[in-house]
């Protein structure tokens, strides 16, 4: 929950974090060594110099630093808890659906627990997809379309075997579908951030959104374009939003792009925590205002109903979440006792 | 920069120093096509020696462990060929260090192989097409450059859009305008063959640009623009963590006392 000076109160939906294990002792290889070295450097490269963490505390951080980072230090009231696999680097995984469960069940108002799917495991896989819904009833799902399987250096979401996992999801009632379409593992071909898939399956699967993690960075300039054609394509600003620190400027073009092209009911906030902490982002990003000369360039102005949707309304709305009625529960749960009467306006 | 950069003895005729200011040219004529920025500029070339027998041997890094492998090995083979014109040089070796495919593309690399057959049916796309997107996306980045700083000196469509490829290139402009229209010219021939006469501004598929619409135009094309900046900042920002570019070295055995003389 964010308190501005007028007594607003902003309540705000994480769209991407995760609760990993990249620590040495699970480590199963040298590529698990490197993936967390890679997180490590973009969270260096990119935090502000109070915000950064120690090497040991970053490879492996409990619960509840992780629930005092989004939801008491941090103004997230809910979370949503994204996949990331990598059992081949990872002797139990990096970031299970699994693993993030824990999470869910200790604190079930403050998460949202997603699933994922790889539509190269055939039978066996949609099986899963059907128990792991089960288990969790699942909203959404995680899917990385570069990630390298045995002979396979990624999927399509054109597959075949693509299409009926997506049939198989809208039946389960998983209705969202992130897709990391970013700085990606393992991209043997560049054109495995290629986002032109997207665009196929939007039309197909209507009922369907697409959370375009990273907005497609590096690919931002096609990205901006098909999300402009289809009305179910979201942006989601993991990766992007850590710019607001080291590169404004540059953030606020994208920022104005995205404003302009995909429009301010369809960008969702995320942290990406552990790779940067929504306390800082979302000062800094309260604080934000796009400069005279790019908004003469766009025409795009941030403005607090603008800011008010990317934070959580339009992650609420894809998700179900009942705003208010989800206040109240974590009011009741104690969960804004630590807020008394705070105000984190920046004016 | 140019750290690492070893001196060796003086062979006859050209000197050591003379030749390694020729490999550093041409290395600095090497992009990477993604970000469209030399690969000295990225700092990501951190050794290029002669030995007595005019073999050349550069070594570099990327960003990540990570890097995409087909980029990877297009700018190794890029920097082999610009090496490999010049006239004296006898043999080229490009090591790629601190990749996950280091081993597989040095031996690709080693033996004059393609990325085709150095990853056999794992590469699906050639390298060719690939380097056109780039470069059809360099050439945009650049066009809606100059076209901005122009339009920012007070040029109209109507005057822009009339410009011949020689009268672009004799505009008086600054050292900044200079270097753009340079930059531009460069990557001129990606949207097409063109004479001095010939248009000046023209779109990737060669047809010159119209004074109406313009503007919309360039909205339509700053997005490539932004997206290689925020690229090219990842990149510097992800290698200068990664190799700790950032905090000055200071060898160990060299290190002073804070405060000398106490």
């Amino acid at each position: 929950m964010y308190r501005t000076a007028k007594g607003e109160e902003i309540f705000v939906i994480d769209g991407h974090t995760h609760f990993w294990d990249g620590s040495p002792a699970n480590q199963r290889n040298v590529h698990g060594k490197q993936f967390i070295d890679c997180f490590y450097a973009y969270h260096s490269n990119l935090s502000p110099p109070s915000e950064k963490w120690e090497k040991e505390k970053f490879e492996k951080y409990d619960a509840k630093t992780m629930f005092d980072d989004l939801f008491v230090a941090g103004y997230d009231d809910m979370a949503i808890l994204q996949p990331t696999y990598l059992t081949d680097f990872y002797k139990n995984g990096f970031n299970t659906t699994e693993r993030n469960s824990a999470l869910k069940k200790s604190h079930p108002d403050r998460f949202i627990l997603n699933g994922a799917f790889d539509p190269r495991d055939g039978t066996k896989g949609l099986e899963d997809l059907h128990a792991l819904s089960e288990k969790h009833k699942l909203k959404g799902v995680k899917l990385y379309t570069a990630e390298w399987r045995g002979e396979s250096k990624g999927y399509k979401l054109t597959d075949k075997a693509s299409y009926q996992y997506l049939e198989a999801a809208q039946k389960l009632g998983i209705k969202n579908i992130h897709v990391h379409k970013g700085p990606t593992i393992i991209p043997l071909n560049r054109d495995a951030f290629d986002v032109a898939d997207i665009d196929d399956v939007a039309t197909s699967f209507q009922d369907l959104n697409f959370i375009v993690e990273h907005c497609g960075l590096p690919r931002l300039d096609d990205f901006c374009w098909i999300a402009t054609q289809e009305t179910n394509v979201y942006a989601g600003l993991a990766v992007a939003l850590p710019f607001i620190h080291t590169r404004p400027g540059y953030f606020a073009h994208v920022i104005s792009e995205l404003l302009f092209w995909v429009g301010p009911d369809k960008i969702l906030y995320g942290s990406d925590y552990g790779i940067w902490t929504p306390k800082w982002l979302i000062d800094k990003f309260m604080a934000f205002e796009i400069p005279a000369d790019v908004t003469k360039e766009t025409g795009s102005v941030l403005s607090m109903e603008t800011k008010t949707k990317i934070l959580g309304l339009n992650a609420a709305r894809i998700y179900g979440i009942d705003v208010e009625a989800q206040k109240k529960k974590i009011r009741a749960g104690g969960g804004y006792a630590h807020l008394s009467e705070a105000v984190h306006a920046p004016r | 920069m140019k750290r690492g950069i070893e001196g060796r003895e003086r062979p006859p005729g050209r000197s050591s120093d003379d030749k390694q200011a020729e490999i550093w040219a041409c290395l600095q004529g090497v992009m990477d096509p993604e970000l469209d920025e030399s690969v000295t500029d990225l700092n990501f070339v951190t050794r290029a020696v002669v030995d007595a027998k005019d073999h050349v041997h550069v070594e570099f890094r990327l960003p990540t462990y990570w890097c995409a492998a087909n980029f990877s090995f297009l700018m190794a083979d890029d920097m082999r060929r610009a090496i490999g014109a010049l006239d004296w040089v006898k043999s080229v070796s490009v090591v790629l260090g601190e990749h996950m495919y280091a081993d597989k593309i040095n031996a690709g690399l080693a033996q004059g192989r393609s990325f085709q057959e150095t990853f056999g049916a794992e590469a699906d796309s050639d390298l060719d097409s690939l380097r056109q997107t780039f470069l059809v996306k360099a050439f945009q980045r650049r066009q809606v450059a100059l076209l901005s700083h122009l339009i920012a000196l007070g040029q109209s469509p109507a005057e822009i859009v009339s410009l011949t490829l020689t009268e672009l290139g004799c505009l008086p402009l600054d050292d900044a305008g200079e270097k753009l229209v340079r930059r531009y010219l460069e990557r001129r021939a990606v949207a097409g063959p063109a004479s001095g006469d010939g248009p000046g501004f023209v779109d990737s598929n060669g047809a010159r640009l119209k004074a109406d619409g313009l503007a919309g135009y360039l909205s339509n094309l700053r997005r490539v623009g932004i997206n290689a900046e925020f690229n090219g900042a990842l990149c510097r920002g992800l290698l200068a963590a990664r190799f700790d570019l950032e905090t000055p070295f200071v060898p160990k055995s060299r290190t002073m006392p804070a405060s000398p003389g106490t």
